[in-house]
């Protein structure tokens, strides 16, 4: 008899004792059910909060690195304050640098202020003021909707002139076209040229839309004179960055005169910071979910096992009559792992039906769909538990000795 | 050369601290086309002997050569085969699977050897037919009165061709009536050539066959041929 033939035949009769024992069979894979349904929204969430991070920090491009004082996370209290007594990074040093990077592709030295600004009767208190170059428009991840950006004339000073976010025009101008008008920044008077394209927030907590950018020169006659610069550098080719981060460094090290020996007094942060923290928060969620997962799946599969050995026992006399007209060892093994996987199977589906629902409910807090590779892991797991859970009562109904189950009452 | 050669077979048993002896050192040769019934008290072998003669059980000791194949030395899965294509059971409880119908229990071998799905079905119709049941065919058991399941069963064990019918108290669960219709059936497949080995312990019954062997302690007591044997009737074709 054929493995194939064998296989179909052990599908007909599981079907038949599942259907004979409806109850129990849907109580048995209740335990299957609960554990499917926490795999499946486990995996949808932990690849919805993926996808959630990877929107929210779209705004740090990949191939950006950014010259700063201080690194973005800092290891401890001591190392903070040692980063507190670090000489800014100005804008000579900016200007330097650009000089002399050959695997970058832009530089924007990027200073920045909250300032009120005001329209006619219109005012926002506080809105983020950028002072950078015509280089911004490559680093910034910005993209004009309307108007343009500024030139490089208008950047190095003389006409005082602004881009400005979605959200100050939202909320500065109600239905007037902005392009054009003159606001007044902190009593400056500013001519807009171009509005952003709306960006959305960084992590949800900033927000990239209500910012004002102005040329450098205007900045610091007009904000600060002497502001603590971040460099931003767009590298040519992000699978380069790694080597365009060391040129920086060597570039940057020379620029700021420090000794072969001294640590850098600067930081080169990059959106791969923030990915590698999250990987790793990421990864302790995983390892919490898939425990609490593996565990429901545990005592589910303990269920099945146990209803197993009841079917296995209560069909002793079936078993006996089966081995007696022909049954190899192979055949009632595989007969009763099919039943098995079969219960899980059905409570595998059955948990994919709740678990989408649920999706779609989740889908309101993150960007999370039931993507087919989760079905495909849901329907493996459970039928991974079924055989797993199934083997121990198979062996014992294979290994029967036929006398004696053909005995049995 | 016999169909069954059992050379000094013994079978013990352990029982706790004691060693029951259920056979000791039986030799038996039955022939192709033997009606042979096997008679013995509770506890004296008979059983025993059979569950050897049907490859359910093995030896402790001893060989055991069926159709010319030592089967004594046989792991399970060589047994299964060997029960699936030379011994064909009946039994006393008729032993047929309860959520089944009849057709489906007649093709319960055919299934394990592996014969594909229209044949089967026409040979276990044919199976059937053959045991007067074939208006009765997607009869579940329940559905059935006593005889007409110890039809079913004889129907499956029939359906693979098999070497032997082995009978284990066949009648035991029917009356007289029935049991004397099944055991007409049997006197007819005996006549077509068929091997018939029935275990019983009513004289009645014994009475059909034309040779029997009464078990007393695990030993053969004795082995009387009737008058009405007939070796002529064994087809000389299938005697090896």
């Amino acid at each position: 008899m054929n493995l194939l033939a064998e296989v179909k035949e052990g599908l007909s009769i599981s079907w038949e004792a599942i259907r004979a024992n409806k109850m129990r069979s849907a109580l048995t894979t209740l335990g299957i059910v609960i554990g499917v349904v926490t795999v499946t929204l486990m995996g949808t969430a932990i690849q919805g909060l993926d996808r959630a991070f990877l929107d929210n920090i779209s705004a740090i491009g990949a191939d950006i690195l950014y010259v700063e004082r201080f690194e973005w996370f800092t290891g401890s209290r001591e190392d903070w304050l040692r980063m507190q007594k670090r000489p800014r990074i100005t804008l000579e040093q900016a200007e330097q640098l650009e000089g002399q990077l050959t695997m970058s592709r832009a530089v924007a030295p990027v200073a920045s202020r909250d300032r009120p600004v005001r329209y006619g009767r219109a005012e926002s208190a506080s809105v983020r003021i950028i002072g950078s170059t015509e280089q911004y428009q490559y680093t910034g991840g910005i993209s004009i909707a309307k108007g343009r950006f500024f030139s490089e004339q208008e950047a190095r000073g003389g006409r005082p002139v602004c881009v400005i976010g979605s959200e100050v025009a939202e909320n500065l101008f109600r239905d007037e076209p902005p392009v054009g008008r003159r606001i007044r920044i902190d009593q400056q008077s500013f001519e807009i040229i171009g509005v952003l394209e709306k960006q959305g927030s960084l992590l949800g907590l900033i927000s990239l839309d209500n910012q004002i950018i102005v040329p450098l020169p205007q900045f610091t006659a007009y904000f600060r004179n002497n502001p603590d610069v971040t460099i931003q550098v767009k590298v040519i080719a992000v699978d380069q960055i790694e080597e365009a981060k060391e040129e920086l460094r060597a570039v940057m090290r020379r620029i700021r005169g420090l000794a072969p020996a001294e640590p850098d007094d600067f930081g080169i942060n990059q959106q791969d910071q923030f990915v590698q923290i999250f990987h790793r928060l990421g990864g302790t969620i995983a390892a919490i979910g898939l425990f609490i997962t593996a565990l429901s799946l545990f005592v589910g599969g303990i269920g099945i096992m146990n209803i197993m050995f009841v079917s296995v026992a209560e069909r002793t006399r079936e078993i006996g009559i089966r081995k007696a007209v022909g049954a190899k060892r192979r055949t009632i093994l595989l007969q009763f792992l099919i039943e098995a996987a079969c219960i899980c199977l059905l409570g595998g589906c059955l948990a994919l039906a709740i678990a989408w629902p649920l999706t779609l409910v989740m889908q309101r807090f993150m960007p999370a769909a039931l993507s087919p590779p989760i079905v495909l892991i849901a329907l493996m797991v459970s039928l991974i538990t079924g055989v797993i859970s199934g083997f121990l009562p198979a062996w014992r109904a294979a290994r029967m000795n036929p006398v004696d189950a053909l005995r049995n009452e | 050369m016999s169909l069954i050669r059992l050379k000094r077979i013994s079978r013990r048993y352990q029982m706790g601290a004691e060693t029951i002896h259920a056979l000791r050192e039986v030799s038996l040769e039955i022939e192709r086309g033997e009606y042979v019934a096997i008679m013995g008290p509770s506890g004296s072998g008979k059983s025993t002997l059979m569950n050897v003669i049907g490859c359910l059980d093995t030896p402790t000791s001893g060989e055991y050569e069926l159709n010319n194949t030592l089967v004594s030395e046989m792991d399970d899965n060589e047994l299964a085969e060997i029960r699936n294509k030379e011994i064909g059971f009946i039994f006393q409880t008729f032993n047929l699977l309860p959520r089944s119908d009849a057709l489906r229990n007649v093709e319960l071998p055919l299934i394990y050897a592996g014969v594909p799905a229209e044949e089967r079905r026409r040979i276990a119709l044919d199976a059937l037919a053959s045991v007067g049941l074939a208006d009765r065919i997607h009869h579940k058991p329940n559905e059935m009165s006593g005889g007409q399941r110890q039809r079913v069963a004889v129907a499956r064990a029939l359906v693979n061709k098999p070497s032997i019918l082995l009978a284990d108290e066949p009648t035991g669960n029917l009356d007289s009536k029935t049991g004397a219709e099944i055991m007409a059936l049997f006197s007819q497949l005996s006549n077509q050539g068929h091997t018939i080995i029935v275990v019983t312990h009513e004289e009645d019954i014994a009475k059909h066959a034309r040779r029997i062997l009464r078990i007393r302690d695990g030993l053969i007591a004795s082995d009387e041929r009737h008058e009405g044997a007939r070796p002529a009737t064994v087809p000389p074709a299938s005697v090896p």
